[in-house]
């Protein structure tokens, strides 16, 4: 798991899990937190290569990382999402809130 | 007590199965899979297949940390009731928790009761987007059922139109 977590510069890279549920996504956060705090890192990008399954605890971890971060001026991106996330991602109304990077 | 099994007819069921599993949060991923398994035979689309998963995977998952308060009781239990009609698909979710008391604000979108938990409050706005209709019945102490169905194999049918 930890090597999923990876600082380059100002940005935390996180490899996102195969499936993303309510039961991993507490320890996804907590993680997450971790490094934004004492790494110091001004923005998160989530990386959904991997990821075939998401459900609203998805959006509840990007949600609260973009809180954590936005104030001081940090920005959440995604990377890899295909169509279903993108799509849980619109209905969630966080198209405004995350940045999709295309590779 | 939650009625779950009022008379029922019988004559148009194809298929049923019925689950019990205890309310943790191993047991969600466990559930999608079941759901999964249960309407492969109607050949579902992927799209279709999705949709049912994150729909029981959101029921499964308020059942456990609503209904429960999320504190992994393993004797707390988390009933899973899945029926076909012909290619209808019917689930139901029932936990005996501590029930929803305004059932129209619960399922608002962004709406949630715990907001330190960090959850989207998108629960019953994924349900209802992904399924084709939901009805839910709750009362305080009592528990909560959510009834959630679809027509599965869309997909197979526009093809044979084309």
């Amino acid at each position: 798991m930890e090597e999923d977590f990876k600082v380059i510069d100002n940005y935390l890279m996180i490899r996102m899990p195969e499936e993303i549920d309510h039961h991993n996504s507490v320890d996804i956060s907590q993680r997450a937190d971790r490094y934004i705090v004492s790494k110091k890192v001004g923005n998160v990008v989530f990386d959904f290569e991997r990821t075939t399954f998401m459900d609203s605890s998805g959006v509840g971890i990007i949600l609260g990382r973009y809180r954590k971060i936005s104030c001081f001026g940090g920005k959440v991106y995604a990377v890899n999402a295909g169509n279903r996330i993108r799509r849980l991602l619109l209905l969630s109304g966080l198209e405004n809130i995350v940045e999709l990077i295309e590779k | 007590m939650i009625e779950v099994r009022e008379k029922k007819d019988y004559r148009l069921v194809t298929n049923e199965m019925r689950l019990e599993f205890a309310a943790v949060s191993d047991n969600e991923s466990f559930a999608r899979m079941a759901v999964s398994a249960f309407i492969a035979p109607l050949n579902p689309t992927l799209e279709e297949l999705s949709d049912v998963k994150t729909a029981v995977s959101e029921a499964v998952t308020n059942a456990i940390i609503h209904g429960y308060g999320n504190r992994g009781c393993i004797t707390d239990r988390v009933q899973m009731n899945c029926e076909l009609k012909g290619d209808i698909l019917q689930v139901e979710i029932i936990d005996r928790g501590v029930g929803i008391e305004d059932v129209d604000r619960a399922m608002q979108p962004l709406f949630t009761t715990r907001p330190e938990w960090e959850r989207s409050g998108m629960g019953f706005a994924f349900m209802e987007a992904f399924m084709d209709d939901l009805e839910v019945v709750s009362s305080p102490e009592q528990g909560t059922l959510v009834r959630m169905y679809k027509k599965i194999g869309l997909g197979g049918w526009i093809v044979s139109e084309e």
